[in-house]
């Protein structure tokens, strides 16, 4: 990638844990957040109630975490929606103080956790870079002879002296990046950024991630996105209720959230052998019933390849719902999993749902199976990254496909051959 | 506990100052200008509208008290005080106010950025010391077209302006914590602005008191500046603080409230700013 940035070379060893001193130190951190019963929200509560004791619960967002993290390193911080993860990462940010504990950040961090923060929609988009160079700690002239790098970065020439409500979403984000990344800080933290922008752009800020990486700046990431942790991260963290559950490499700290979501992963399930029909979920909806289906409305046990065909799921709500998601995965006889989605990825909204109310989801596909054994696991998830998992089935139907060359693959897709002789 | 743990204590609790001084002003220039530019360059007619609302007040009162109550014949320039101690409160006002609910209206950057806290009261006062920078100038305009005499003594207006600031920040930083805390707080204080308002020698001056009630006025730190502001740039013969106090160790009082006020406003934000982000 060729960046049009301007940083300062950044010092010390890149990446690696054998660097000297820790840049993150996380020693025992707890933070609990009192939720009072009743709100005295005024002076005039407090005059008229003097003596009534406030009674309150206590939420320990953050339970003795421990953690450090080396100087150049791809840190990140996952877990489920709740479990505390964004408030270590304000503790670490200096924005919340802890409880008990100890932080330690060597080198400067950046002041901010969030993309575009004080962005004002009334500002033009040539003011507000201006204005949030210097909120994240920038000098006026610093921020000036910035300005051209941020600009070009974001690709918003055109549109300096538009105002920043007229910008869509995509250029806004855009915009707040390119500001971010001109912080002159060695300890970066970061939540929840790559689930914005287009594709195009998103494919910029990871390059540009990986340039901050290899200029040896510590990064602290917090996502619920599994793929960007494998990807980038070197190590990461996953809290669960505020506590620790695991901490180490990506690839099995995204199995371990993976099993925290739907209750174990599919992997470990094909391994669990044929004790089939497992159940996982809060069951505020249930499966009911799964089924493959032709085109024609048809349940069938047994397809030709390359004749599509439906995969269907009958669900009914126990509580009102909005925008559940409907998930099928596809997983051939060895239990490697062949095909999966959800309505989340393709369909978006689906609608809300009453108490008592049930519904039939059909997911029509193309049939590029090869001859095999297919099992189909159904899932009903509450909407929002990092879903919960309302229920989960696995295994509830099976169809048989035959037809087709055995190829050894496990799909068949189209393809075609042109030969051509050289020469 | 050793050294480096306290000073990473430090850095990690957001606080009232932050460590970075330099910042610390950036911060609060950018959030005090940005919203005078917000506020008088988004309309068509900017300057005029911020000057329009104290202009009117000026005007209603003048009309009142002149005409229909007969009232301010005996006091030289008395449209010329008027106008000045109206643009003066409204600066007091505007501060007071403007930092009530200004912690609850910033919640977005308190819980996404770490900076020294105290920069938002600030940047309040800051912007209402630029408003009142640009109605000086028609205050300026309105006393020379009424023939007031340029002195030497127009030079106190700088640190009774500044006093001024100090009481009103002060008072904004206490009330934007409390109001954290006690949403009651932004009708509390309206009241006791308005009690604040006519307890001022704003209307009227201060040597139309008796001399008992004098003394006890007197107290009232809007009341010593107003009345050494009339002496100082309006008219040279005019009691002033000293002769207003009754001279002595009194004229000390207004001093020490305005900076025990200021202390206490300090003291509490100081021991609130780790806990703003998430009280809010």
């Amino acid at each position: 990638m060729t960046s049009t940035t301007s940083h300062p070379p950044a010092p010390g060893p890149t990446a690696g844990e054998s660097a000297a001193a820790p840049a993150v130190v996380v020693d025992g951190v707890r933070k609990a957040f009192r939720l009072p019963h009743q709100q005295y929200s005024t002076l005039k509560e407090r005059a008229l109630h003097p003596f009534r004791a406030t009674t309150y619960d206590v939420l320990q967002a953050v339970d003795d975490v421990n953690f450090e993290v080396a100087e150049g390193e791809f840190f990140g911080i996952v877990g489920r929606n709740g479990s505390g993860k964004s408030t270590l990462l304000k503790c670490l940010a200096g924005i919340y103080d802890v409880d008990e504990g100890h932080l330690a950040v060597n080198g400067r961090l950046s002041p901010f956790i969030e993309l575009g923060v004080g962005f004002n929609m009334d500002l033009t988009a040539r003011d507000n870079v201006m204005i949030n160079a210097i909120m994240l700690g920038l000098t006026r002239q610093q921020a000036r002879d910035r300005f051209d790098d941020i600009i070009a970065f974001a690709e918003l020439e055109d549109f300096l002296d538009l105002k920043l409500k007229n910008y869509s979403s995509g250029m806004t984000v855009r915009l707040a990046f390119s500001v971010a990344i001109q912080v002159d800080a060695e300890v970066l933290l970061i939540d929840e950024v790559l689930a914005v922008g287009d594709a195009a752009f998103q494919q910029k800020c990871f390059a540009e991630f990986q340039r901050m990486k290899d200029a040896g700046r510590t990064i602290l990431f917090v996502t619920h996105d599994m793929g960007a942790v494998e990807r980038f991260c070197d190590r990461a963290v996953l809290l669960e209720k505020g506590r620790m559950v695991d901490l180490g490499e990506p690839a099995a700290i995204a199995r371990r959230y993976n099993e925290l979501n739907f209750g174990r992963t599919v992997h470990q399930m094909s391994e669990g052998g044929d004790d089939s029909d497992e159940r996982f979920g809060d069951q505020a909806a249930q499966i009911v019933d799964a089924w493959f289906e032709s085109l024609d409305g048809e349940r069938i046990a047994e397809a030709a390849h390359g004749v599509p065909f439906r995969a269907v799921l009958e669900a009914r709500f126990n509580e009102a719902i909005d925008d559940p998601i409907f998930g099928f995965t596809l997983r051939n006889d060895v239990g490697t999993t062949i095909f999966a989605t959800t309505t989340d990825l393709d369909h978006g909204s689906t609608g809300s749902f009453r108490a008592g109310e049930t519904v039939v989801v059909r997911m029509e596909f193309q049939n590029l199976l090869v001859t095999s054994q297919y099992r189909l696991t159904p899932s009903i998830a509450r909407a929002g990254i990092g879903a919960d998992a309302l229920d989960l089935r696995t295994d509830l139907a099976t169809v048989f496909i035959h037809g087709g060359h055995y190829t050894g693959g496990v799909v068949n897709v189209p393809h075609g051959f042109t030969i051509e002789r050289a020469g | 506990m050793s050294a480096t743990t306290t000073s990473s204590r430090r850095r990690h609790a957001p606080s009232a100052f932050g460590d970075d001084l330099r910042r610390f002003w950036n911060l609060t220039v950018t959030l005090a200008t940005t919203e005078f530019k917000l506020r008088y360059f988004g309309s068509v007619l900017g300057y005029f509208w911020s000057l329009a609302r104290p202009l009117m007040f000026f005007g209603v009162l003048y009309v009142v008290f002149t005409q229909v109550l007969r009232f301010g014949d005996e006091i030289d320039h008395y449209p010329v005080y008027l106008l000045t101690s109206i643009i003066l409160w409204t600066f007091f006002v505007d501060t007071t106010n403007g930092c009530v609910q200004c912690l609850v209206a910033r919640e977005g950057l308190l819980r996404k950025m770490r900076f020294p806290r105290l920069v938002i009261p600030l940047s309040v006062a800051l912007t209402a010391l630029f408003n009142l920078g640009t109605n000086l100038i028609a205050v300026l305009v309105f006393a020379l077209a009424s023939g007031v005499e340029v002195r030497w003594t127009w030079l106190e207006m700088i640190p009774i302006v500044a006093l001024l600031a100090v009481f009103a920040i002060g008072i904004g930083m206490l009330l934007s914590v409390l109001y954290v805390r006690f949403r009651d707080i932004q009708p509390i204080w309206e009241v006791f602005s308005q009690i604040l308002f006519y307890g001022s020698p704003i209307l009227y001056v201060s040597s139309m008191y008796e001399d008992f009630e004098q003394a006890a006025v007197m107290t009232n730190p809007i009341a010593a500046l107003l009345t050494q502001m009339r002496r100082a740039f309006i008219d040279p013969n005019a009691p002033g603080l000293i002769s207003a106090t009754g001279g002595g160790l009194r004229v000390l009082v207004p001093f020490i409230i305005i900076a025990a006020v200021f202390a206490l406003g300090l003291w509490v934000f100081s021991r609130e700013a780790p806990r703003i982000a998430e009280n809010l």
